[in-house]
């Protein structure tokens, strides 16, 4: 029998949208008992809640700790192979938080990691994407791996859904020694008070041929009129038109949103792997012969600078 | 400081890979071959390191057959110093790489090692982390920023929520990204004097690790392709096709 905990990931207040995901990859593997571990500080209870509420999840395990405030991995990785006993399988989302922990607790355990689980095979059977998306490999666990640790690609499962009832949470304490010689000192955030990129519905992105970081604001006005995210190739964040994390991509973060809009991006393989999810794709580009064009549903030929204010004006 | 650096060689990064009609891999036969687009920028990093006064010595590793030699030879002309080649033929994991690169830093005494954040062949972005577990020591991944003082260094990270500030104290693992630097080109008098310079060849008895890979591949496939869709002429023409879909209010 199978047993799944989940490492939720949040800031403190409020849960990633990627565990909601995370949590509809472990229910693939066993619907029968789905845990899921908050590590936060000593006021983690709004995301703990927020946890219990979601559809499936048996138990809620809150290690409140004040050394827990912030996500440094060398120092979850402990308690986290502390708590494993029991379980079959050790999940995160594939985000930066997740690819950072989870092998350090494989490693921890002497077992491999499976990274970027894109679908459920059988409990010990996996696809994952290989060569950027390229290729993709079935890869299953060697006899006698005792545990399962990897984590789970948002852009491949749905969000679970919540509130038909509330798990139990239970407060648990690990007596692991934490390390000291990691210390966070800070996150650099850009205000936004647009939708989150990983989890908009809608996202409107700029490229290259956006020019300047002041040129975005054609790019932000149309996603504003959509409701949708912005976000950004890796020329433009190369080019220093906006921060790292608007980047869409290999590198940045992969995607799956109803309608993605890419404005004046041509298509590089590596941007192609953070879209080749969303439902579908919009391209606005000079280029005709541009690489986005081979997988755009709708495609048109054009200046960004005219088509995309007329977009905006023209929707309802 | 000394610093280690791991290199890996994987299909150039500018080859548009095809897999295998019996699905046991990628065709990698008469394909380009190339040093791991992130493995070279953290050799560059290191070099830098080095230039500014931070370091005395680079040694790069590399693990597998005969051939990553070539790599080892690039990263040496680049201008690291000296070389180590696990000579293997055998499917090296993630974890049996980390347990190998342990024993070398250990081995070495290194005060720091370099490897990019992950490899673009097979994507796992986890042998830092793991070797950074098995050491019990500071691991700061997706590295765009690095800094030193005394025995501490201050890294910038590229996490999904914007950038983040860790402080580790060395010996550490840093595995860097992409914004960290742009790599140089090698200079053929380089890739001559490179040849003078020494690579030792060891074996995984020699490291006391075995192969023992914890995962198998049961195949590989090509992913489902998007199909190109169609072009409109006009803004009017795509808001109606974007109704028609309900993505946009009528």
């Amino acid at each position: 029998m199978t047993k799944v905990l989940i490492i939720a990931e949040h800031d403190g207040e409020k849960l990633n949208s990627s565990t909601a995901k995370t949590l509809t990859c472990a229910l693939a593997i066993d619907s029968a008992s789905v845990e899921i571990a908050v590590l936060g500080g000593l006021q983690c209870d709004a995301v703990c809640d927020q946890v219990a509420a979601l559809d499936g999840v048996s138990r809620v395990l809150k290690l409140a700790r004040e050394e827990n405030s912030v996500p440094v991995a060398a120092v979850y990785a402990p308690q986290i192979v502390e708590l494993a006993a029991g379980y079959t399988h050790l999940i995160a989302p594939s985000t930066t938080f997740g690819k950072d922990l989870m092998p350090r607790v494989a490693a921890l355990l002497g077992v491999p990691s499976v990274t970027d689980v894109m679908k459920v095979i059988a409990p010990d059977t996996f696809e994952r994407p290989i060569y950027a998306g390229n290729a993709i490999d079935t890869v299953q666990l060697a006899e006698g791996i005792s545990v399962m640790v990897g984590t789970a690609r948002p852009a491949s499962f749905k969000a679970a859904g919540s509130g038909s009832a509330a798990a139990p949470i239970e407060a648990v304490e690990t007596s692991a020694a934490l390390p000291t010689h990691s210390r966070y000192i800070e996150l650099r955030q850009q205000a936004s008070d647009r939708p989150d990129l990983q989890s908009a519905p809608k996202v409107v992105s700029g490229g290259r041929g956006v020019g300047s970081g002041d040129n975005f604001d054609v790019i932000y006005a149309l996603a504003d009129k959509l409701g949708a995210a912005a976000g950004a190739s890796r020329a433009a964040v190369d080019a220093g038109f906006v921060a790292n994390d608007m980047q869409v991509g290999q590198t940045g973060k992969v995607i799956a949103p109803d309608l993605y809009i890419a404005c004046g991006i041509s298509g590089a393989i590596q941007h192609l792997a953070g879209i080749k999810d969303a439902g579908t794709i919009v391209a606005i580009n000079s280029d005709a012969d541009a690489p986005i064009f081979e997988v755009a549903d709708l495609g048109i030929v054009g200046d960004l600078f005219t088509l995309v204010p007329e977009l905006e004006k023209a929707l309802p | 400081m000394k610093i280690l650096v791991c290199i890996k060689r994987v299909v150039d990064y500018n080859v548009r890979i095809r897999v295998k009609p019996d699905g046991g891999g990628v065709v990698t036969d008469g394909v380009k071959m190339s040093m791991n687009p992130f493995d070279e920028i953290a050799v560059e990093e290191a070099l830098r390191i080095k230039e500014a006064g931070n370091a005395d010595e680079i040694i790069v590793v590399s693990i597998g057959a005969k051939q990553v030699q070539e790599q080892l030879r690039t990263a040496l002309a680049m201008g690291a110093d000296r070389g180590i080649h696990v000579e293997t033929t055998e499917n090296i994991q993630p974890l049996t790489a980390s347990r190998m690169l342990l024993n070398i830093a250990q081995s070495e005494g290194v005060d720091l090692v370099l490897l990019g954040k992950q490899a673009i062949d097979d994507d796992n972005n986890q042998t830092g982390q793991m070797l950074a577990a098995l050491w019990d020591r500071p691991q700061a991944t997706f590295a765009s920023g690095l800094s030193f003082d005394g025995g501490k260094a201050t890294t910038i990270r590229e996490v999904d929520a914007g950038l983040e500030v860790l402080e580790v104290d060395l010996p550490a693992v840093v595995t860097v990204d992409l914004r960290l630097n742009e790599p140089r080109y090698v200079k053929l008098p380089d890739m001559m004097k490179a040849k003078k310079k020494t690579i030792d060849v060891k074996t995984l008895a020699d490291l006391g690790v075995e192969a023992a890979p914890g995962v198998s591949s049961l195949g590989v496939r090509p992913p489902e392709g998007r199909q190109a869709g169609k072009k409109v002429e006009t803004v009017e023409e795509l808001v109606k096709e974007l109704q028609a879909r309900g993505l946009v209010n009528d």
